[in-house]
């Protein structure tokens, strides 16, 4: 399926806005202008770039702790999302869930969850709401390879092929739970495996790579959208930085952080763009200045955004 | 002798209990190698090895449900939630099969386990890095709840709980974990678990508190004395079993009493609290049990200096009693 110039644009810009997002937001928390905790996908951002470019705005997307590529690639407005993880009242969340809870039910970011696993069984509903309601919307349930050993993981993939549930769980297997690795707490090394043993298909993609991550994600929603079912679909990515903000590695070989740094989607797309000739040369800083903008716009808002107002901690418990 | 703060005397007496006793069994998410997020299994399994200090998955409840089936089996599983918040993954196996395993089986069977974790807010950490589920578990009949204030009885209680027949779920005051030092003694140390420590006396006003609420419940008593009121303050230290006897004997002399906990007002400790006292105290009281507590609400992201109890809240709970 070829893709028009704009299109392909259109997804490098994707990445460089979420890589920009975050680097300022790492900034911005290391400063001490942000609340709670910060968790970046630095180095991950072909997965959330590259799977949200195949959605509409009527799609579900539940995403993580890592969650901020996820809303930003599926369209959130930059201004609320920079003010809610302010924890300011324009937030989206009126400053109530912060950097680990954002949501925005306008382009059906469901939201962030400091849970891990929380989302899984909830992407379940939304596909079967959707799939009840006979809408052809489809849900992406974002997670790490870390999530895939909690039960809420079994639970939704049996009951989501055992329904043919319009879904996708996207699993970003980045071999780190927190501060430890992989072999510690997985026999298999590949979470796509495990689609077998629900009756579903499984896929495993580089995930450093967004051509490859579009194309799997492309099959994996036509298939919800058509009625056939979800995917289990896996996208080995790299963690470039720690497991949050502040977090210096020591757990980690230093030539483990410098190779994974040399696997950079924007990098990488941006040269098979080039030899293209799809990016022309001037393209890539006319993207990066007009993501600086936004970006400054939305801190500029969120700075200004008045604080969580003490007269509202009761408010919102119940209708 | 040592100055510890919580976290080293968490460390200590874990380290002397796995020493003592073949049959302490750690596991949790990031506990081995890394020596646990908050650093209480630090060291650890260089010592211990990897049969004893065990990586697990993310997987709360089959953490818990490893510690069970180790506990029937005659081992003394020390398992780790790694945040109070992450604990519901595990609730199944916590009130079903835990607390329960005795009593199902005619007493053939127990479930020796001490379930660490950090609990509480103050760090900025939202939703899920802040709550205090402590009422939960005290509801749950077969469970001890022990929660230390200070290193010292951090070591001590972790020692009693870990040797208790029991399963006890420990309660870590992560705020405090840094900020509250101590001098801890070197070698063994037991603090008896169901046992109270008066650790201010005082003839006007009882504040009850445990934990990180104790600290802020010792500072309302100081200011209290400034205005020429004597606060006794109880550190109740052990939950359930509760130590009733501690409580009514410094009740039924100041005749008034404020109660102090994080969690939520509704069903948290504090109701039952209230109740004992005006069941055992009733013609000793000089103005209703007060409660100083978190709000009805999830734990706010923003606003926890607003929703947290802190010396202010309790020092005017304190007046508002006196002036009854
Ligand atoms: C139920 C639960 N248990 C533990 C945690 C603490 N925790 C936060 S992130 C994390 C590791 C998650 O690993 P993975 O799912 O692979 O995602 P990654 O951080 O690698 O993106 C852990 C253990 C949590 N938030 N929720």
């Amino acid at each position: 399926m070829s893709e028009t110039r704009n299109e392909q644009l259109a997804v490098l810009e994707s990445m460089v806005r979420i890589r920009r997002v975050e680097e300022r937001l790492a900034e911005l928390f290391t400063q001490g202008n942000i609340p709670g905790f910060i968790h970046v996908s630095i180095g991950q951002e072909a997965v959330a770039a590259g799977v949200c470019s195949g959605l509409g705005p009527g799609d579900s997307v539940l995403t993580t702790h890592r969650g901020h590529g996820h809303a930003v690639a599926k369209g959130i407005e930059l201004r609320r999302f920079m003010a809610e993880i302010y924890g300011r009242q324009n937030g989206f969340c009126k400053g109530r869930g912060g950097s680990m809870h954002v949501a925005d039910r306008n382009v059906g970011v469901v939201g962030a969850n400091g849970i891990v696993g929380g989302g899984l069984p909830i992407a379940l509903g939304t596909a079967l709401a959707s799939q009840y309601r006979g809408e052809k919307t489809v849900t992406v349930c974002f997670f790490g390879d870390g999530a895939s050993n909690e039960g809420t993981f079994h639970e939704a993939l049996n009951i989501a092929a055992l329904w043919s549930l319009p879904v996708v769980f996207c699993c970003e297997n980045n071999s780190w739970a927190q501060f430890t690795p992989q072999s510690s707490y997985m026999k298999v090394t590949s979470v796509a495996q495990r689609a077998a043993g629900y009756g579903m298909p499984g896929t495993c993609v580089d995930g450093s790579d967004v051509t490859q991550v579009r194309a799997a994600a492309r099959e994996a929603v036509e298939r919800a959208r058509s009625g056939g079912g979800p995917t289990l679909l896996e996208c080995k990515v790299l963690r470039w930085q720690g497991h949050y903000v502040g977090d210096a590695q020591k757990y980690r070989a230093p030539d483990d952080v410098k190779e994974a740094r040399t696997h950079d989607p924007i990098r990488s797309y941006a040269e098979v763009l080039g030899a293209a000739k799809v990016l022309e040369p001037g393209d890539l800083e006319k993207i990066e200045q007009c993501v600086k903008a936004e970006i400054d716009d939305a801190v500029a808002f969120a700075a200004a955004s008045p604080m969580a107002d003490p007269a509202d901690l009761l408010t919102d418990v119940y209708a | 002798m040592p100055t510890l703060n919580i976290i080293q005397a968490v460390n200590d007496a874990l380290r002397q209990e796995m020493r003592r006793d073949p049959t302490v069994v750690i596991l949790g998410e990031d506990v081995g190698k890394f020596g646990g997020v908050f650093r209480a299994s630090q060291g650890l399994q260089e010592e211990f090895g990897k049969d004893r200090v065990i990586d697990t998955p993310l997987a709360e409840s089959g953490v818990i449900g490893t510690a069970v089936g180790m506990a029937l089996y005659g081992l003394r599983p020390v398992p780790e939630i790694q945040f109070a918040d992450f604990i519901f993954p595990a609730m199944d196996q916590i009130v079903s099969e835990v607390a329960k395993f005795r009593y199902r089986s005619g007493g053939q069977y127990t479930c020796p386990m001490v379930i660490r974790t950090p609990y509480g807010g103050g760090i900025r950490g939202g939703h899920y890095h802040s709550q205090s589920p402590e009422a939960h578990f005290i509801h749950t009949a077969g469970l001890k709840v022990v929660v230390p204030s200070n290193p010292h009885d951090a070591k001590g209680l972790l020692t009693s709980a870990i040797r208790d027949p029991d399963p006890v779920l420990f309660f870590e005051p992560k705020r405090m974990y840094r900020a509250a030092r101590g001098e801890v003694p070197d070698g063994e140390v037991v603090v008896p678990i169901g046992k109270a420590r008066v650790t201010r006396e005082g003839r006007h006003v009882t504040l009850i508190a445990w934990g990180a609420m104790w600290h802020e419940a010792d500072q309302a008593a100081r200011e209290a004395a400034d205005l020429g009121i004597e606060c006794e303050v109880l550190d109740l230290r052990t939950l359930q079993p509760l130590d009733i006897d501690a409580i009514v004997e410094s009740v039924q002399k100041t005749g008034r009493a404020v109660v102090v906990h994080e969690a939520p007002r509704t069903c948290g400790f504090g109701a039952e609290i209230s109740a004992l006292i005006q069941e055992r105290c009733f013609l000793h009281l000089e103005a209703p049990v007060a409660r100083v507590t978190g709000f009805d609400t999830p734990f706010p992201y923003t606003l926890e200096s607003e929703y947290l109890p802190r010396a202010p809240r309790i020092l005017k709970a304190v007046r508002e009693v006196m002036a009854f």
